[in-house]
């Protein structure tokens, strides 16, 4: 199948280009194409490999959660659309040579940094970001090498959200739960060889500003062979708080008190337990210096109400023996070109609605526009915001439409010049097929290349059996 | 074919119509002589007196359920559907902008629809994961459904499914929805 051949048609439509091939791309992409019958898009990725943190960022468990990959493949595969994976924006090619070859760019590369605590003996061996963490489960080529110590009894995780909780599961989750998804063969080990028994998820402020959602704490609460390990004094008042609270917050408060009431099996192995009003002051190091062996919270109280109530320091502290620290306080968007207006303070590309400020014809959606928080749901509204504010730009004139523009052709032939190895949606099926394929010897549902010279390797591979 | 399509006239027709005369010796129907009594309970009970030949007539008048999706922009969108269908792929097949990215599996909650009161107390009961993905959805109301869970049953015919309008460019006031 002839995907990624199109440039060759003399089209005098509007051409797109998409920076970023995971959720808000793709979203963008596909209410782009429907919305004008003569629109053509390019979607550039840096990775080899599509589909962002839908593949690199869901955790092995939540297969269903995927499923959304179909209907991106579906997008990709749309003869109006190509996929160019392995092409670095900011760096093979730069927004200002994007700008001059298309008629719009959509910003959409997500957020790859992470924000950091802050703290002293943050650097210390043992201590690492739920993304990094998440990378290494995941198969993100990055994190690979991240050979985490699991041989400690204790795990602390800072933040609350569902990445945190997601993190927790993973690390308690009896090996049957793993062991068929597409889990990366050496977390698997790695976890399976695992000391971790007790996993605390920590929080500044109190029960009831709680960042997760139900589904991820039923989860932990359903969690065989494990019991919950809460204190009750940190729920002190809620239950009162319960009646006046909206529809899902009160349910997922009632969970957590169930959760304190209930405990679970004494006789479990594993625990987990949620701790609030405390922040990390100092990861604390062992007596050998080399690595984490704990962590110094400070403890607070809670100033201020309803959305914009505040953790303020009482001044005493608290320090939690272990050996494992996930700090998972948020992603971070990072600026991808100087020619791009970046606000450092809230690590997002300023915009209007999906319009970059100050710079026509240069868009956002997704997580670099508004942020890194959401499911794939919110990042696909605000991505088919996005493109419809794309599309109203484009009928009031305001992109200027008979300018016939090359599109892929030009940024092709340019990133040849360059020698980057662009892959196809073609290709990436092969890889997908090949991971599919590994998959099965190990009875998993797949197995991650996590290197990106064999994912390169293997585009080229041509596939003579059909099976 | 002639009959079968005047039968189907009649059972809509019929539906109507009992609402405002109780005369069965008007009712086509009952002057074809395939009344099956319906009408005298009004076509509130799926458990109707049906007659000793219970066959082809029955699927006629149980199995077709009228819906009407209302979209984003209000826009009424009247579609004919069958007692089994999932209101999910009866959108999709109807061109109905509901994403369902999940794929009717409870991971999502973009398949979120308000369902008109009457029909909303017809449904059975979500069960709890349903519960969990609808409170995410933004917009939430007591009226709230992932559609992808909403199977067509004959006291559904009527039912109105309505998009929420959960763009923010819907917002002119710069009101922005909570995460998650």
């Amino acid at each position: 199948m002839l995907t990624g051949v199109r440039g060759l048609s003399s089209s005098s439509g509007p051409r797109v280009c998409i920076v970023g091939g995971g959720p808000a791309g793709f979203y963008t992409a596909q209410q782009l194409l429907k919305a004008r019958q003569d629109a053509a898009v390019d979607i550039y990725e840096r990775l080899p490999v599509p589909f962002g943190l839908v593949r690199f960022g869901v955790a092995p468990d939540h297969p269903e959660v995927k499923n959304v990959i179909n209907t991106f493949t579906q997008t990709a595969q749309h003869e109006r659309c190509s996929f160019h994976g392995n092409v670095n924006v900011g760096k093979d090619v730069t927004i200002d040579e994007l700008r001059q070859a298309y008629h719009a760019v959509v910003l959409s590369y997500g957020a790859e940094g992470n924000r950091s605590m802050g703290i002293p003996g943050e650097d210390l061996p043992g201590v690492f970001s739920a993304k990094d963490f998440v990378g290494w489960y995941n198969g993100l080529p990055s994190n690979k090498e991240l050979h985490p110590d699991l041989s400690f009894e204790t795990a602390v995780i800072l933040g609350q959200g569902n990445v945190a909780l997601d993190v927790a599961r993973i690390l308690l989750a009896p090996v049957e739960m793993l062991k068929e998804t597409d889990i990366t063969q050496n977390a698997l080990e790695a976890l399976a060889g695992s000391k971790v028994r007790r996993v605390l998820i920590v929080g500044r402020r109190g029960p009831l500003q709680i960042a997760c959602t139900i589904k991820e704490l039923r989860e932990m609460v359903n969690l065989p062979n494990t019991r919950a390990d809460m204190l009750p004094a940190d729920f002190e008042g809620i239950a009162e708080a319960l009646k006046d609270l909206p529809r899902p917050r009160k349910r997922l408060t009632e969970l957590m008190m169930k959760a304190v009431k209930e405990g679970g099996d004494d006789k479990a192995e594993k625990c987990w337990g949620l701790r609030f009003f405390r922040s990390p002051v100092e990861v604390l190091a062992g007596a050998d210096e080399k690595r984490a062996a704990g962590i110094r919270l400070a403890l607070n109280k809670l100033e201020g109400s309803g959305e914009s109530v505040r953790a303020e320091v009482t001044g005493q502290l608290e320090d939690v023996d272990c050996g494992l620290i996930i700090s998972s306080i948020g992603y971070k968007s990072i600026p991808i070109d100087p020619a791009v207006p970046f606000d450092p303070r809230r690590a997002i590309v300023p915009n209007e609605m999906g319009r970059v400020q100050d710079t026509a014809g240069l868009y956002c959606s997704g997580w670099v526009k508004r942020g890194p928080t959401g499911v794939i749901a919110t990042t696909m509204n605000d991505s088919f915001d996005t493109a419809r504010v794309l599309i109203q730009d484009m009928e009031a004139g305001k992109l200027d439409l008979s300018v016939n523009k090359p599109g892929a052709q030009a940024i092709t032939a340019l990133l040849q010049t360059r020698g980057v190895r662009m892959v196809l949606f073609s290709q990436w099926e092969k890889i997908n097929a090949e991971e599919e394929k590994r998959g099965k010897s190990l009875g998993k549902a797949r197995e991650k290349l996590l290197d990106v010279d064999e994912m390169l390797k293997i585009r080229n591979v041509f596939i003579s059996i059909f099976f | 074919m002639a009959a079968f399509t005047a039968v189907r006239a009649a059972v809509s027709f019929t539906q109507r119509f009992v609402r405002v005369s109780r005369d069965c010796s008007v009712c086509p129907l009952y002057r074809l002589n395939v009344c099956t009594g319906a009408a005298v309970d009004g076509f509130s009970a799926p458990n109707r007196r049906l007659p000793k030949r219970a066959g082809w007539v029955d699927l006629l008048l149980y199995s077709r359920v009228n819906v009407v999706f209302i979209d984003r922009s209000g826009q009424r969108i009247p579609v004919k559907a069958r007692v089994g269908d999932n209101a999910l792929h009866l959108a999709h097949k109807h061109g109905i902008e509901l994403e369902g990215a999940c794929e009717a599996s409870l991971a999502c909650s973009t398949c979120h629809v308000y369902v008109s009161s009457e029909h909303y107390e017809k449904l059975p009961e979500p069960e709890e994961r349903e519960d969990d993905m609808l409170d995410m959805a933004p917009m939430l109301q007591e009226n709230s459904r992932l559609s992808c869970q909403i199977i067509l049953t004959p006291e559904l015919d009527g039912m109105e499914l309505t998009l929420p309008k959960v763009t923010r460019n819907f917002y002119v006031d710069g009101h922005v929805p909570k995460p998650h």
